[in-house]
């Protein structure tokens, strides 16, 4: 018995539909377990004061949450020059060849390397190579290496969306190439560098293995780009697998969602405030 | 109108003045400039020479087929074989990848060509927010909720299995499937649809039958993505599998993956062992590098 | 008085492909030259190699003499940042930077090192007046350049062109995306302008070369079919490639 072409349609629709309400359903059940659950252990005290461990998972996330910003100002301070200029270079500079496309390449793929092998590298090279030990310094070097090809690639892209009209202008106006790149490009490409090194601050809150590696897992709180440390996410790891204390590992999940969800808010504020002031739409 | 620096009628740079120093500075830029772009590249010679580097020792004792095909991790008795954890995430990539690319191209047709605008504002960014999620607060929830939930549905002991893994990851790696499809979908022609409405097929069928297939290469593009995001997840594997290093004897029998074994082990691996988890490192980086440069060719050929 | 620019014997190479064929013109201080023809013969291109622009584009190729000012523009040694500065450019598609109005019109002096606040204000005025756009943005010049309309906004290029004092004004086909009383506007502004500077301009419109330039050259194929006196060219042309073009029989 063959269905009409009409509940064909209407059927296969109804499983798209289904699909996309999984999709939207997860984020909801995942975002409002995480915040229903853990919210009732955040208070006051909890957010100020440091673990204490012990299988009860006693203390608070105080440590946690200064390490974390310690890691998010020291990955980014690093990480935006050199993004930056790797993609001023691949959008304005890079000659069209094959050199380049391999490059090119070579960023495609480290951005696809698996977080755990950034975790193996960084613990190589920063933890014991450069006697870091394990550190802030060294969990941010390693994320640099991590986010690298990512900034680079989006920043990149935004340089490339600038129209070259705006480039001749500039030129005919008796501009150096520098500062064509420097008054006109960057400038307006803004929105989009804005965005993704934003994205990239999300990143950083959420990265978790190579952390876990390389800053050691100290509880307590950190004094120095030396200290070891124990970001949010990591913390998370912890208390789920060496304490009873679920609620406060939902808890401590419910703060970093939160972040989340502020980070991209904020991304999307900014980049629209900004494309609507270059617009002409103050 | 005076400017600071009147034309002047040489053409080859006068010496002196501000009109110096940016022919200077753009002079210098371009070279330093290129300096930051080979960055990338120098970092990922840097991470393949320092895990080979460090890979050295146990590919000399032991060996990549005593490694890779050995069946028996025990680190203890010097029994490094991590053939149970390929498959481990090897299974769990196959079975995540069975649940999520159904249901991400059925949210990519929807967002692409079904749902009304207003919809489409929900359900895209919604989708775009669970990429930010960490992956431990994932993991958390699975460790929370769903592994009991399978554990009373007749799983064993906690629940932490192959089936709770893949379920965990077949929802992280929807949206990176999800969007890059939705966005081969739009970038069709309209043509192609008009094309087909014009000779009065339906909606579905222009979709299922003229859409879908020509955005087949930028599709596998997004799977092959997710392929290479699901192999290479660490953290919310170690908090939903089980972490047993033996061969899963069925979905709902806990495993480790490889990623799980190199992270629940390194902190106290010291010479060999720690050498070996180098290996596996390797592995999964050669892996990655297959996964995504047939990802590459694969978007390369369908732009052809 | 010897010509502002003198161009000799230019061939022009996209790569293989030859754009521009022995091109010989000269173009006169303080008046118009309208250079005119079909789409696709070269005009653009010409002008753009005034400047040096067509460096920009991958294999572009120039081959004769190009004189400013009886210095060849193309030698060893010419700094090609300065040629700009010189000798600028207004561009088919209005293209204001994403930046305040003020900030389009100054950002030439800005490069070149001029830093005074001061003279920088004097010169935004200056140019907006000589641009005759003042009257129409001077109560907000912190307003988006981009929020003009496009007669506006050509008329901010042209005053972001003036505002780096070149000696010679590029245009390429600058009304062609204007409405006809913006149109009008340029056109009376150009009339202005020549007292001050040697301007080129390139244009599909025949009856805009006619009425508002002093020089006419008719470009086709890549080749300067003729050049002469506007009211000539116009009246009685010599080639009868001319005077098909003219009388509207192609192109």
């Amino acid at each position: 018995m063959r269905l009409s072409r009409r509940m064909t349609q209407k059927l296969a629709f109804g499983l798209i539909w289904t699909s996309g309400a999984v999709a939207v359903l997860v984020l909801v059940f995942l975002i409002g377990y995480v915040v229903v659950r853990g919210a009732p252990e955040i208070s006051f005290e909890f957010l100020t004061t440091p673990p204490r461990g012990g299988l009860g998972g006693e203390g608070g996330i105080s440590s946690c949450i200064v390490s974390t910003l310690w890691i998010i100002v020291t990955t980014m301070v690093l990480l935006t020059p050199l993004g930056l200029g790797a993609a001023i270079y691949m959008a304005e500079y890079a000659p069209d060849n094959r050199l380049i496309a391999f490059v090119r390449y070579s960023v495609e793929l480290l951005a696809g390397v698996p977080s755990i092998v950034f975790a193996l590298f960084g613990y190589a090279v920063f933890v014991l190579a450069l006697t870091l030990h394990f550190s802030i310094l060294s969990g941010a070097l390693t994320l640099v290496c991590l986010l690298l090809p990512y900034l680079t690639r989006t920043a990149e892209e935004a340089m490339r969306s600038v129209p070259r009209a705006q480039r001749e202008a500039a030129l005919a106006l008796g501009a150096t190439k520098w500062q064509v790149v420097t008054r006109v490009v960057v400038p307006a490409a803004m929105p989009g560098i804005i965005t993704g090194i934003i994205l990239c601050v999300g990143r950083t809150v959420s990265e978790s293995a190579p952390l876990f590696v390389t800053m050691g897992g100290s509880s307590q709180m950190p004094d120095g780009l030396l200290s070891p440390g124990r970001t949010l996410a990591v913390h998370v790891f912890y208390l789920a697998m060496e304490t009873n204390a679920l609620e406060k590992a939902l808890a401590t999940g419910a703060v970093l969602v939160v972040l989340i969800l502020v980070t991209n808010l904020l991304t999307n504020w900014i980049s629209t405030r900004l494309q609507a002031r270059m617009m002409g739409a103050t | 109108m005076a400017l600071a620096n009147p034309p002047s009628i040489l053409f080859v740079s006068v010496v002196g003045g501000p009109s110096m120093s940016r022919y200077f500075i753009d002079r210098w830029s371009s070279r330093v400039v290129l300096a930051f772009g080979i960055t990338s590249f120098v970092v990922l010679v840097f991470i393949a020479g320092f895990i080979i580097r460090e890979s050295m020792p146990a590919l000399q004792e032991v060996g990549i087929f005593r490694i890779l095909f050995g069946t028996e991790w025990y680190p203890r008795y010097d029994k490094y074989g991590i053939l149970t954890m390929v498959v481990g995430s090897v299974l769990v990539t196959i079975v995540s990848l069975g649940i999520a690319v159904p249901l991400s191209l059925g949210a990519a047709v929807l967002l692409a060509e079904v749902a009304p605008e207003n919809v489409r504002r929900i359900v895209r960014p919604a989708i775009e927010l669970l990429v930010g999620i960490p992956s431990v607060v994932f993991g958390l929830v699975g460790m929370v909720w769903l592994a009991p939930l399978i554990a009373d549905l007749g799983g064993k002991g906690s629940g932490s299995s192959v089936l709770a893994a893949s379920i965990v990851l077949a929802v992280m790696v929807l949206p990176t499937i999800t969007s890059i499809s939705e966005d081969s979908i739009r970038a069709l022609p309209r043509t192609y649809k008009e094309g087909a409405l014009a000779l009065g097929a339906t909606h579905w069928q222009t979709i299922w039958r003229v859409l879908v297939p020509s955005a087949k290469r930028g599709i596998m593009a997004g799977a092959i993505l997710g392929t290479g995001r699901a192999i290479g997840e660490t953290m919310a594997m170690v908090m939903v599998i089980g972490n047993s290093p033996i061969f899963p004897s069925g979905l709902l029998s806990p495993a480790r993956t490889l990623t799980g074994n190199i992270a629940v082990e390194i902190a106290a691996a010291v010479g060999t062992h720690q050498s070996v988890l180098y290996v596996t490192g390797l592995v999964l980086f050669v892996l990655v590098m297959i996964i995504n440069s047939a990802s590459v060719l694969a978007y390369k050929r369908k732009v052809d | 008085m010897d010509p502002k620019i003198t161009v000799r014997d230019v061939d022009f190479f996209y790569g293989t492909v030859q754009a521009l064929k022995k091109v010989s013109i000269d173009l006169r201080e303080h008046q118009i030259t309208a250079l005119i023809g079909p789409s696709g013969c070269g005009k653009s291109t010409f002008l753009r190699s005034l400047n040096r622009m067509n460096d920009t584009i991958y294999g572009a190729k120039l081959v004769g003499d190009v004189l400013l000012d009886g210095r060849n523009v193309y030698g060893d040694g010419v700094d090609v940042v300065e040629l700009r500065q010189r000798v600028g450019m207004v561009f088919q598609q209005p293209n204001p930077f994403p930046k305040t109005i003020y900030e389009n019109v100054v950002f030439g002096p800005r490069v070149l090192g001029e830093a005074d606040s001061g003279k920088l204000d004097h010169i935004a005025e200056t140019s907006l007046k000589a641009a005759g756009l003042w009257d129409e943005v001077k109560d907000d010049l912190r307003k988006s350049g981009l929020a003009l309309s496009g007669g506006q906004q050509q008329r901010l290029c042209i005053a972001r062109a003036l505002a780096v004092e070149p000696e010679v004004i590029l245009m390429d086909e600058p009304c062609s995306a204007l409405d006809p009383l913006s149109t009008l506007k340029i056109e009376e502004l150009m009339q202005e302008l020549k007292k001050d500077y040697t301007i080129v301009i390139v244009t599909h419109n025949m009856q805009q070369a006619a009425r508002a330039s002093e020089w006419t050259g008719f470009f086709l194929m890549g080749e300067l079919i003729e050049y002469g006196v506007t009211g000539e060219i116009f009246s009685r042309p010599e080639d009868k490639r001319t005077e098909d073009y003219i009388t509207g029989r192609f192109g």
